[in-house]
């Protein structure tokens, strides 16, 4: 299961964070503080996995930005990670080529698609297609 | 780049962006937070438009990272707002700000139940996203049942249900009762023929979530996702868009396999041999391609097949395939892919007998300990623990110790604790586990806990051999100039009670070791003072002749610490300083150190249960512990000692006669106990071992600890004395007459019959432990010959006495077992046809002119023979039809059962290895099991059977075996009758034969009695 995802940018800016389990504020800053730490000195020939805590972090990063997500230590790694390059590519296909400064001015739409594409800390669906059809939906409703 | 479509909010985001500093953006911020809290508290009301901006602000501040302490009402309230927009804000920013236990979630209860259940779909996606994601225990007691209906509902989109479905995922993992409900899983099993692959996702999700937790309901579901599995892996009717790369959703078929992996088994040959042909295509038609993305997920999936594969106890064909592609992975430049490959061969060492072909990759898998990335080390380290035995112990210890050196900070710990403890499992002999451990402490003393040197120091205490070897290597380190205080420790520890061993070696006398140690005493911390001064006392009393010089020296130092500020230093300095001056007395008071009794390794424990949290167990770990823990013994000469029985007494089949000292004489081993002369000890010693089982010696009894018991009343250490005297002086003629068991010999083998690895004999110099594993009708006994005493065992001998139905090879046995040696003595048993008959060891040993022999069960059993299998009503029924009557079917009505309730029943059954079926049985007294017995006359035979028990009479029952071999059926049944039935054991007959002068049954110089006389 996700514990949480989090979209940071090398400078350690959060763009988006979720958490499928309850964990108080200063939890909250600690673990992307530490995750960002995690992550960003890796050098990009490594492997997208790092263990974190009792559970282990699977993060790719596309430009400045990191997405990085939290699961179980028995959960399969690829599955999560490609996981990740799914939403990336919906976002993509929404913004229409996407850049950080989409998520940053639109970033309660990130959370919207976020929530047609993961719950409950699984994946809801995968159809990048019914996703975007949503989304349309959605917004005629605005 | 497209705008947020809300000004006010863009301004607010270009605003913070166009920030020179922190500052600044602390102050734009501030600005805003003022500006929206005033906004909120005025009285003329926002609009529904300007709530949700300042809503929006709120969480966009919140995302920052500065601490919004206000509002949260605000954002609740937005939920029952009548309009989507404001709607949506309130759901989206409820969700991120608060989580399942805060106080507002409860007001929005209601709101969120009228959009559940209310007409509006949208509305519904909203509260269904929300409850799923922050749901807690009360939302799942009061919308459950809600949220089920929506999954379940035909007249609901599939938008919808899926949300559904992983709602209740959710609120299911906050509570397990919401599906506790009659039929939940025939529905389950429905809704996996759902055509939508979206729904269809989320279902496996809470599929996999509910197996996890139990699968027994669910073995309907099991055909259906091997069906799924099957339209996915050949592509047949996948919509474009749930393909992903050309791969058929590589997620979904992901799940199915991890669903399939809480199964025990997959029974139905027709359904196995599908899942099989896709599994194959899976492992074999994975190739690497360029694309990255398209090879990552279809490795995602050949990772779980192969998982699944493990888990399946495939052929050994299909498990090689699997063990060569793992080769493969780990030695390419992929980084994820080589992780994952040492990952895997991790896992399939836990479930599978691949030892030997793992071990031809450990080159390999020793260069990623060197890589450069964390996270491969990591796996390295793991598989290297993992596969680490006694033939490779010393080069995979070896390896381990030199990276240690250069291994970064987080990973010193764990390599630390891993290194030592293959180092005590594995370890080829124990003046190398020495070396080992004092290396360990020398390289990382900062991360070798306490647990590590206490355990060095027990194996220095029980092994005589040891003592001079481990003395000199103390002294070898206190040569050095910066010493890490662990070392100060474990090297005064071991100067302290054996340097007199070393006295004529150069640098070593007295003295000399005396100023050694006291030069590190000023560097030490009051944790380390108190064993110095242990030391020293110790010290002062070996010097032979008394050396003034050297005592002026000591008393010198006692005398400062007289009044020392820590209690602890200050008594001891008081008190050797006054045992000093009592000349004679002393020498027993600061004698050796007695042996320590034998416990499980600490550490052995601490490493082998890391601390896991994960919403699904893994399916690995549960069909591990499903599995007989294998028991490693360590090479000591005492295994961990067998604790309390889980069983009553069993009947005795038909034994070859036994005619046996020990069997009788050792029907009750109160005995001694009676005849009073060795009353105390006895007791201890009959106490020991469950003592030994709860509390470890390590944590309440570390040698400092040790330390301080000396100084305890007199009494105590009477008894230490008057024990040494009492071996010392006990006449070889006394020991002759009978050599007494320790422990229950009748006992053990009961214990040996439910499981699979203990001790079956002990006396006072001999243990057999035994460790045994079963596969069809094949089983491997390894006797563990140990020699407990400081003298050879001569002329051993080992004869079995196989009953007709057991082919039995017992490898040659040494004539002489060294002293303080364990030797292992491997048996193949096969089993050719049932029977209840028993296999005897009769077996021999001379200990100096005393003759022992002993004729001993061997727990070769029928139900050893037997493979747990359970069978759903679809597959029992139709068998137990068939078989009809005697010879096949055999009834019998028994009297003077045991009276054992139900589950202690099942639970009797199941450890007999007979599967209990709760359920099948649409009575609630009976009981239902099924298992396989495996003969070579038989082959592999399916056996069944009914217990009906009377519930106003537990005493008696009606059982009804069968099977498709009339011996079987018959012995079976007599087997399971025997265990059900109660024979007392005969009565103890005090025997006054037994003089009191007979050898006491322990070694009186047992610590744990003398520790029993001190607390």
């Amino acid at each position: 299961m996700i514990r949480f995802i989090l979209l940071q940018n090398r400078q350690g800016k959060t763009r988006l964070a979720k958490y499928y389990v309850p964990l108080e504020e200063s939890e909250k800053h600690k673990v992307e503080y530490e995750v960002h730490r995690l992550v960003v000195n890796r050098d990009p020939k490594f492997t997208n996995f790092v263990e974190f805590r009792t559970h282990k972090v699977i993060y790719r990063r596309y430009a400045g930005l990191f997405f990085s997500m939290c699961v179980d230590i028995t959960d399969n790694e690829l599955a999560y990670l490609e996981c990740i390059h799914l939403f990336v590519e919906i976002l993509d296909h929404f913004f229409s080529n996407v850049c950080e400064l989409d998520l940053v001015f639109n970033f309660h739409k990130v959370y919207l698609i976020l929530d047609e594409f993961i719950l409950a800390g699984e994946l809801q669906e995968t159809s990048k297609k019914a996703i975007i059809e949503r989304m349309g939906e959605l917004e005629k409703q605005e | 780049m497209a705008l947020s479509g809300m000004r006010g909010l863009s301004v607010f985001i270009s605003d913070i962006r166009n920030c020179q500093n922190k500052e600044q953006e602390r102050l734009r911020v501030d600005k805003e937070l003022g500006n929206i809290r005033t906004r909120f508290k005025s009285e003329k009301g926002l609009s529904p438009y300007e709530k949700k901006k300042y809503v929006w602000k709120m969480l966009y501040i919140y995302m920052l990272g500065y601490d919004v302490d206000f509002g949260h009402m605000e954002a609740v309230s937005l939920i029952s707002a009548p309009k989507y927009p404001e709607k949506q804000v309130g759901y989206i920013v409820t969700s991120c700000l608060l989580n399942e236990n805060h106080d507002f979630l409860r007001l929005a209860i209601n709101s969120v139940r009228n959009d559940i259940i209310g007409r509006n779909e949208t509305f519904q996606c909203l509260a269904l996203t929300m409850v799923g994601n922050i749901g807690g225990r009360e939302f799942s007691e009061s919308l459950a049942l809600d949220v089920q209906k929506l999954l379940l509902s035909s007249s609901c989109r599939p938008l919808v249900r899926k949300k559904a479905a992983l709602c209740l995922l959710r609120l299911y993992r906050k509570n397990p009762d919401v599906v506790n409900i009659d039929g939940w899983s025939d529905r389950m099993a429905q809704l996996l023929d759902e055509r939508d692959m979206g729904v269809l996702t989320a279902v496996m999700s809470l599929l996999v979530a509910l197996v996890s937790n139990s699968h027994d309901q669910y073995w309907s579901c099991l055909p259906k996702c091997v069906r799924i599995l099957e339209r996915l892996a050949r592509n047949h009717d996948v919509p474009q868009e749930y393909t992903y790369y050309g791969i058929p959703s590589p997620w979904l078929q992901v799940k199915t396999m991890r669903a399939l992996q809480y199964f025990p088994t997959v029974e139905d040959p027709n359904t196995r041999r599908s899942l099989f042909e896709v599994l194959q295509r899976i492992l074999m038609g994975t190739d690497v391609v360029k694309n990255v993305n398209k090879n990552n997920a279809s490795h995602a999936v050949l990772f779980e097949a192969l998982s699944l594969v493990m888990h399946l106890d495939a052929e050994k064909e299909m498990m090689s395939q699997c063990v060569a592609l793992l080769g493969k992975f780990i030695a390419v430049r992929e980084p994820n892919i080589r992780y994952l490959g040492l990952e895997n061969m991790t896992r399939m060492l836990m479930v599978t007998d691949v030892q030997d072909i793992i071990k031809r990759h450990q080159a390999q898998i020793i260069t990623s300990l060197k890589d450069p990335d964390i996270s491969i080390r990591r796996r390295a380290l793991d598989l290297l623990y993992a596969m680490c035995d006694i033939t490779n112990a010393k080069d995979i210890v070896e390896e381990l110790l030199q990276y240690l050196s250069a291994a970064e900070f987080a990973m010193r710990e764990e390599l630390a604790l891993k290194a030592a403890i293959l180092a005590e499992k594995f370890a080829p002999d124990l003046a190398w586990y020495i070396d080992v451990i004092l290396q360990l402490i020398d390289k990382a003393g900062d991360f070798v806990s306490d647990d590590i040197w206490f355990r060095v120091v027990q194996f220095v205490t029980n092994n005589e051999d040891l003592q001079p070897y481990a003395a000199a290597k103390a002294r070898e380190y206190l040569d050095k100039p910066a010493l890490h205080e662990t070392m100060v420790k474990v090297s005064s520890y071991l100067l302290g009670e054996y340097s007199h061993l070393l006295a004529r070696r150069p640098g070593c006398s007295p003295k000399e070791i005396f100023s050694i140690m006291h030069e590190k005493l000023p560097t030490v911390s009051t944790t380390t003072l108190p064993i110095l001064l242990s030391a020293y006392a110790k010290i002062l009393v070996h010097s032979q002749p008394p050396d003034p010089e050297l005592r002026d020296q000591v008393w010198a130092v006692f005398n400062k610490y007289e009044s020392c500020i820590d209690v602890e230093i200050q008594q001891r300095a008081v008190e050797y300083f006054v045992l000093c001056r009592k000349g004679a007395a002393l020498v027993d008071v600061l004698a050796e150190m007695p042996k320590f009794p034998e416990r499980q390794s600490a550490l052995i424990k601490k490493a082998e249960d890391p601390e896991t949290d994960a919403a699904e167990q893994s399916a690995i770990k549960l069909r591990a512990q499903q599995q007989q823990p294998s028991n490693a013994l360590v090479v000591t000469d005492q295994p961990p000692s067998n604790g309390p029985l889980p069983v009553g007494p069993l009947t005795l089949a038909k034994i070859p006669s036994i005619s046996s000292n020990v069997e009788t004489s050792l029907s009750d081993e109160r005995l001694s106990h009676e005849n009073g002369t060795f009353g105390a000890v006895d007791d201890s010693q009959s106490a020991m071992p469950s003592e030994g089982l709860i509390g470890d010696l390590l944590a309440i009894e570390g040698p400092a600890a040790a330390v301080t018991t000396e100084q305890k009343p007199v009494s105590g250490l009477e008894s230490v004395v008057g024990g040494v005297d009492a071996l010392a002086l006990a006449p070889v003629s006394e020991l002759s007459n009978s050599v007494q068991p320790i422990g229950n010999v009748a006992e053990r083998f009961h214990a040996l019959c439910l499981k699979d690895s203990g001790v079956l004999y002990e006396d006072p110099y001999l243990q057999i432990g035994i460790k045994a594993e079963w596969r069809t009708h094949h089983g491997r006994f390894v006797l563990f010959l140990g020699n407990k005493s400081t003298s050879s065992l001569a002329s051993v001998k080992a004869l079995m006495l196989p009953p007709s139905h057991l082919k039995i090879e017992l490898s040659v046995v040494p004539d002489t077992i060294p002293p303080r040696a364990q030797v292992q003595c491997p048996l193949e048993v096969v089993n050719l046809r049932p029977s209840r008959d028993l296999a005897v060891l009769d077996f021999s040993y001379m200990f100096g002119t005393t003759l022992v022999s002993v004729k001993l069960r061997l727990p070769a059993m029928l139900n050893k023979f037997l493979q747990h299998i359970s069978l759903s009503t679809e597959e029992f029924f139709p068998q137990w039809r068939s078989l009809s009557g005697p010879p096949l079917k055999l009834q019998e009505v028994v009297r003077g059962v045991k009276p054992l309730s139900l589950p202690e029943m099942a639970n009797l059954f199941n450890s007999l290895h007979l599967t209990v079926s709760p359920g099948l049985d649409p009575n609630p007294n009976n009981l239902v099991a099924s298992t396989t017995f495996y003969s070579e006359s038989t082959g592999a035979m399916l056996c069944l059977m009914r217990i009906e028990t009377d519930p106003a009479d537990r005493t008696q029952l009606r059982m009804t075996v069968s099977s498709g071999d009339a011996a079987l059926t018959f012995e079976l049944k007599e087997f399971i009758k025997e265990q059900l039935v109660y024979i007392p054991l005969p009565a103890p007959v005090p025997s006054p034969a037994q003089p009191q002068v007979s050898s006491p049954p322990i070694d009186p110089t047992d610590p744990g009695a003398i520790l029993a006389g001190l607390l």
